[in-house]
C-alpha cells in the first residue's frame, strides 16, 4: 500500500497532439492518501476514465510519471502495479466458475493452491458469495458479478488500490445502496485506497471523504463534499453539485452591496471587501437552499413574480423571475407555497461572489 | 422480446412462402415422385416402392462415395477452423483503412464464382503456365491432379482453404470485435497470458459465430460439386466422386431417375441428421459453460 | 504485435498468389504464356480485355449475370422485409416451423433439384430467362436474407412500433419511413449476402439459361471446351467476374463485421 502520486499528467489520444484541445486529460497534478476513498466526478467525457486507466496502468499518459510511494510505475504494465479496477459492466470468466474466477488473478500470479484456497475462501466470506462459490459465473445476477470483479481484486493481498470505472450503472437501484454500503464496509475494514468514478453526485457525496470534481480535462477542486457545496471552487461546480445547481447573478458592487439590476443586495463585510479588490466581471452564486422565501413582505426582501413550483417528493423548487432571470430557491415539504408572488432575501452568510467563474476567497 | 399474439403475421410471410414453396416443395414433391417409381418414358411409369431405395443404399459405389465426402468434411473442418480463428486473431483491432483492405483481400475469394475458382486453380497448379505447378516440379516432384488422385486430394484441399477458410475468418473477426474492451483490460489486470485470454475470454466469446461457421462449413463442404467438377470431372478415377458429383452422374449422365430420386433424398436427410447432430451437440456444450 | 502482422502478410500473399497469376496472365498473349513463365510480364497487352468488351459473346454474359443477380437481390429484400418483420414482432400458427422449413432450404444439396428445377421452369415456359434463374436463387437467398433481417430487426426495440403506432402512424408508413431507415445497415448486409451467394453460384443458372441469359461463368465454361484453350483471354474473364464482387464488398466493409457478430449468415 502506498500513496498514489501523479506528477504532471497530461494525456492525448492523438499521435501527435497539438493544440489544449487535443488533449483528453490537460494537467493533473495531484497526490492520492494512502487509505483515502476519492471519488471523481465529472459530466461524461471530462476525462475520469482516462484518468482511471492512467494510473492503473491501461494507458500510458503522454506526459509526466505516475508514482506509487516512491517508485515510478509510468512504465509498468497493470499486472505488475498492484491496483485492481471494477469496471461499468461485469467482466467476468463465463466459462468458469465464481471460485475460479476469484482464484484467477492468483493462479496467473503461480500461486500454491493451499494458498489460494485460503485467500479465496477470505474474499467471498467478506463479500457474501459463499454460497454460489462453486455456481457458473455467468448465470448471476448483476449485483454478485460485480461483486466477483470486485472480489478479483481484493483476492491480492499486494492490493494498493481498488479502481471503480461506475460500478453501479448497471444495478438495481435498491442494490445499489446496499453495495454501496459494502464498499464503504471493505473499505473501513481492509484500509485500501479506493478510487471511484462517477457522474452521479449523490453517489459521490455519500462514498467518498473527498471528492475530485473534473471538467474539460482538468481537475476544477478537491475537497469534502461539504467543501464543495459550500465553497464551490468554480462556476462549474456550484452548477454540477447539489440539486437544483447553484443560482448566479451578473452583479456590481455598490457601496459594500451586490447591485444586480436596480436591487442591491447587502454582504458580510468579508465578501464586500473581496468584491471591491476584484476588477473582473463579477457574478454573485447562491445555493438554492439557502435562498429565503416569504409569503408575505418582510424587512429586507424583495418582491418577485413566481414562474413555478415543482413537487419533488421530500422538498419543492420555486422559480422566481429575479432582475430578468430565473432563480430557483428550495423550500421543505411543509413549508408555506406562495401563490403568484413571493418575496426572497439572500442571508448574507450564504452568498459567494465570483471573479471570471472563478470563487473569490 | 415477448411477441404480438396474431395470425396475421401469416400475411407478411405470404411472398416468401410462396416463392420458396415454389422452388422447394414441388421439385421435392417430384423427387419423391421418381424416387417411387421406375419411369421408362413419358405415361410409362411403375411403381415400385422403396426398391430404389434399396438398391442406394446398398450401392457400393455410394458407400465409397459418402466415406470420401465424410473424410474430405472433415478435413475441411480440422484445418480451416483452427487456421481461421488464428489468422482472425492476427487481423488489426483498430478500425481504419488498414482493417478495411484486410477485410477485403480476405474476402475476395468468397466473392468468385466457384466454377472460376476451379479454372484459378487449374491455371495455378499446371506444371507449364501455372506458377505453383512450375514450382514444384522445379523442385523435382511431379506434381499432376489429373493423374494422381492423392494430388487430386492435395489440389481439392489447398483450393477449398483458399476458397472457404475466409468465410471462417470474417466470422471469428467478427466475433473478436463484439467483445468489449473491458475484458481485455480486466485480464492485463489480472495478470492474463496471451493463452488465457484465448481460452477463457475469446473462445467462450466465439462459441455463437464459430457455430455457425462450423455448420456453414459442415453443409457447404457436404455438398461440394463446382469444385472437384472443374478440377478433374471426379477423377481420376473416382478419386474425387463426392455425393454430388456422383448424384449427378446417375441422375444427367445416365438418367436413371429413380435411384437419383432416392439418392436425393437420402443425401438431404443426412446433411439434417448431421446438422442437428452438430447443432445439439454444440448447444449443450454451450449450456454449461457460457452464455 | 510483431510477429502476428508477419503471419498476416504472410496469409493475405499466399491468398493473393493465385488471383495475381491470373491478373498476370490475362496481361499476356497466349503465345507469351506457353512460351515462359515470369512474375512480372514485360509485354503488357489489353487485347484480352479489349475481347470481352466487344464481343457480345463475351460481354452478354456479364450482362446476363448482373441482371439475374440484381433481380434476385431484390425480390429476397422486398419480400424477406414483411416476413422478417413478422417472425421478429408475431407469433403465429407455425411461426416456428416454417422459420426452420425455410432454413432447410438452405441445407437441401442444389444437385437434388437439378433436374426437377429443369421440368419445373419448363412447364412454366421460364428456362433461359433472368427470371427464372433469379427465382431458383432464391431458393437459398431468401431463407438467408429472412435470417439475416430477423436478426436486425429484433435489435430494435419494439416500443418504437409501438410509439408509432400511438403517434398515428399507419402501418405502411411507419414501416417505410420509420422502420426501414433504422434497419438500413442490416439490408445492406442482406443484399451483400444475396448479391454474392446468387453471383457466385453456377449449377442452376447454368442449368436453368441456353443462350439468351447465359451467365459468365457458364460462357468461360464452354469457351474452354470449344475454342481450345486461350488462357489469356480465359485469365482475362475469370479476373473480371472478381471485379463487381470486390466493389461490393468495399461499400459494405464497415458493416460486415456487425452482419456476422449477429451470428447471422
Amino acid at each position: 500500500m502506498a500513496q498514489i502520486s501523479l506528477d504532471e499528467i497530461a494525456h492525448s489520444y492523438l499521435p501527435f497532439p497539438k493544440t489544449d484541445a487535443d488533449y483528453a486529460l490537460k494537467r493533473i497534478h495531484n497526490i492520492w492518501d494512502d487509505g483515502g476513498a476519492y471519488a471523481l466526478l465529472g459530466p461524461s467525457g471530462c476525462g475520469k476514465t482516462t484518468l482511471l486507466n492512467i494510473i492503473s496502468g491501461l494507458l500510458k499518459p503522454s506526459k509526466g510519471r505516475v508514482r506509487f510511494g516512491d517508485t515510478d510505475v509510468t512504465d509498468l504494465p497493470p499486472e505488475k502495479r498492484n491496483i485492481a479496477q471494477v469496471f461499468q459492466f461485469p467482466v467476468l470468466y463465463d466459462t468458469m466458475t465464481v471460485f475460479n474466477n476469484l482464484a484467477f488473478p492468483l493462479k496467473n500470479r503461480g500461486f500454491d493452491t493451499a494458498y489460494i484456497n485460503a485467500r479465496v475462501k477470505e474474499v467471498a466470506r467478506i463479500l457474501e458469495l459463499e454460497a454460489v462459490l462453486h455456481k457458473k459465473a455467468e448465470g448471476l445476477g448483476a449485483d454478485a458479478k460485480q461483486k466477483i470483479s470486485l472480489g478479483r481484486g481484493l483476492v491480492r493481498e499486494d492490493v494498493a488500490a481498488i479502481l471503480f470505472d461506475e460500478p453501479l450503472t448497471v444495478i438495481d437501484p435498491q442494490l445499489k445502496w446496499q453495495l454501496r454500503c459494502k464498499l464503504k464496509e471493505i473499505h473501513e475494514q481492509l484500509k485500501l485506497t479506493l478510487i471511484y468514478v462517477t457522474h452521479d453526485q449523490v453517489e459521490a457525496l455519500t462514498f467518498a471523504d473527498q471528492i475530485i470534481v473534473m471538467y474539460e480535462g482538468k481537475i476544477v477542486q478537491i475537497g469534502t463534499p461539504q467543501e464543495l457545496f459550500e465553497y464551490p471552487d468554480h462556476k462549474f461546480v456550484g452548477y454540477f453539485i447539489g440539486s437544483p445547481g447553484m443560482n448566479f447573478l451578473p452583479c456590481t458592487m455598490e457601496n459594500g452591496k451586490a447591485r444586480v439590476g436596480e436591487h442591491d443586495i447587502p454582504l458580510d463585510d468579508r465578501t464586500a471587501a473581496l468584491g471591491n479588490r476584484a476588477t473582473g466581471s463579477l457574478e454573485l452564486g447562491i445555493r438554492p437552499l439557502y435562498l429565503t422565501i416569504h409569503v408575505q413582505e418582510t424587512a429586507g426582501s424583495f418582491q418577485v413574480p413566481v414562474q413555478s413550483v415543482e413537487d419533488q417528493g421530500s422538498y419543492r423548487v420555486v422559480a422566481l423571475a429575479f432582475n430578468d432571470q430565473t432563480i430557483r430557491a428550495r423550500i421543505a415539504e411543509n413549508d408555506p407555497v406562495p401563490g403568484s408572488r413571493a418575496w426572497v432575501s439572500f442571508p448574507k452568510k450564504w452568498i459567494r461572489l465570483f471573479e471570471n467563474d472563478h470563487l473569490l476567497k | 422480446m415477448k411477441k404480438w399474439q396474431d395470425n396475421k403475421g401469416w400475411l407478411f410471410i405470404l411472398p416468401v412462402f410462396i416463392i420458396v414453396a415454389f422452388s422447394a416443395i414441388i421439385p421435392l414433391m417430384t423427387v419423391v415422385n421418381y424416387s417411387i417409381q421406375d419411369i421408362f418414358g413419358p405415361g410409362q411409369r411403375i411403381f415400385v416402392g422403396t426398391e430404389w431405395f434399396k438398391e442406394t443404399l446398398t450401392d457400393p459405389r455410394l458407400h465409397e462415395a459418402l466415406w470420401r465426402q465424410l473424410l474430405f468434411s472433415g478435413l475441411v473442418l480440422l484445418i480451416e477452423m483452427p487456421l481461421g480463428i488464428a489468422i482472425a486473431l492476427t487481423m488489426p483491432t483498430k478500425k481504419g483503412l488498414g482493417s478495411s483492405v484486410c477485410l477485403v483481400l480476405i474476402a475476395l475469394p468468397l466473392l468468385i464464382p466457384w466454377n472460376v475458382i476451379g479454372t484459378i486453380w487449374i491455371i495455378f497448379t499446371r506444371p507449364d503456365i501455372g506458377l505453383m505447378g512450375a514450382f514444384i516440379n522445379n523442385m523435382g516432384i511431379t506434381f499432376d491432379h489429373t493423374a494422381s488422385g492423392l494430388h487430386a486430394w492435395i489440389t481439392l484441399m489447398l483450393m477449398e482453404v483458399w476458397h472457404w477458410t475466409p468465410l471462417v475468418i470474417l466470422l471469428a473477426y467478427a466475433g473478436l470485435r463484439s467483445i468489449p474492451e473491458a475484458y481485455y483490460q480486466a485480464a492485463r489486470i489480472d495478470g492474463a497470458s496471451a493463452w488465457a485470454i484465448f481460452k477463457y475470454i475469446q473462445l467462450p466469446k466465439m462459441r455463437g459465430v464459430l457455430t455457425i461457421a462450423l455448420l456453414l462449413r459442415f453443409m457447404d463442404s457436404f455438398l461440394i460439386y463446382a469444385e472437384p467438377f472443374v478440377l478433374t470431372g471426379g477423377g481420376p478415377g473416382n478419386a474425387t466422386t463426392f455425393l454430388s458429383i456422383y448424384l449427378v452422374k446417375i441422375a444427367v449422365g445416365q438418367f436413371d431417375l429413380g435411384p437419383a430420386g432416392a439418392f436425393s433424398l437420402i443425401y438431404f436427410l443426412i446433411v439434417l441428421l448431421f446438422c442437428y447432430l452438430f447443432y445439439q451437440v454444440l448447444l449443450n456444450v454451450g449450456k454449461g459453460e457460457s452464455s | 504485435m510483431k510477429k502476428r502482422y508477419i503471419i498476416l502478410t504472410a496469409y493475405l500473399v499466399l491468398i493473393m498468389l493465385p488471383i495475381y497469376w491470373m491478373l498476370n496472365m490475362s496481361l499476356r498473349t497466349n503465345a507469351d504464356i506457353m512460351a515462359r513463365l515470369v512474375f512480372i510480364p514485360t509485354e503488357i497487352t489489353f487485347d484480352n480485355y479489349i475481347t470481352i468488351f466487344t464481343d457480345s459473346a463475351w460481354y452478354s454474359g456479364y450482362i446476363n449475370s448482373i441482371i439475374y443477380v440484381v433481380l434476385n437481390t431484390i425480390i429476397c429484400l422486398v419480400t424477406a422485409l414483411p416476413a422478417a418483420y413478422a417472425f421478429s414482432r408475431y407469433s403465429f400458427i407455425g411461426d416456428k416451423h416454417v422459420f426452420f422449413w425455410l432454413l432447410t432450404n438452405r441445407m437441401a444439396p442444389a444437385a437434388v433439384f437439378l433436374l426437377p428445377f429443369f421440368q419445373l421452369y419448363s412447364t412454366f415456359n421460364l428456362i433461359d430467362t433472368h427470371i427464372a434463374v433469379a427465382l431458383a436463387h432464391c431458393l437459398f437467398n431468401l431463407p438467408l436474407t429472412v435470417w439475416i433481417l430477423e436478426g436486425f430487426i429484433s435489435g430494435v426495440p419494439r416500443e418504437i412500433d409501438e410509439t408509432a403506432f400511438i403517434d398515428g402512424y399507419k402501418f405502411p408508413r411507419f414501416f417505410f419511413f420509420v422502420f426501414i431507415p433504422l434497419i438500413r445497415s442490416g439490408i445492406g448486409v442482406a443484399a451483400f449476402f444475396c448479391f454474392m451467394f446468387s453471383w457466385v453460384e453456377l449449377l442452376f443458372a447454368r442449368t436453368l439459361t441456353t443462350t439468351a441469359a447465359k451467365p459468365i461463368a457458364a460462357t468461360m465454361t464452354r469457351t474452354v471446351s470449344s475454342s481450345g484453350l486461350d488462357w489469356g483471354l480465359l485469365a482475362a474473364a475469370g479476373f473480371l467476374t472478381i471485379v463487381p464482387g470486390a466493389l461490393v464488398i468495399w461499400f459494405v466493409r464497415n458493416y460486415l463485421a456487425k452482419g456476422f457478430a449477429l451470428g447471422r449468415v
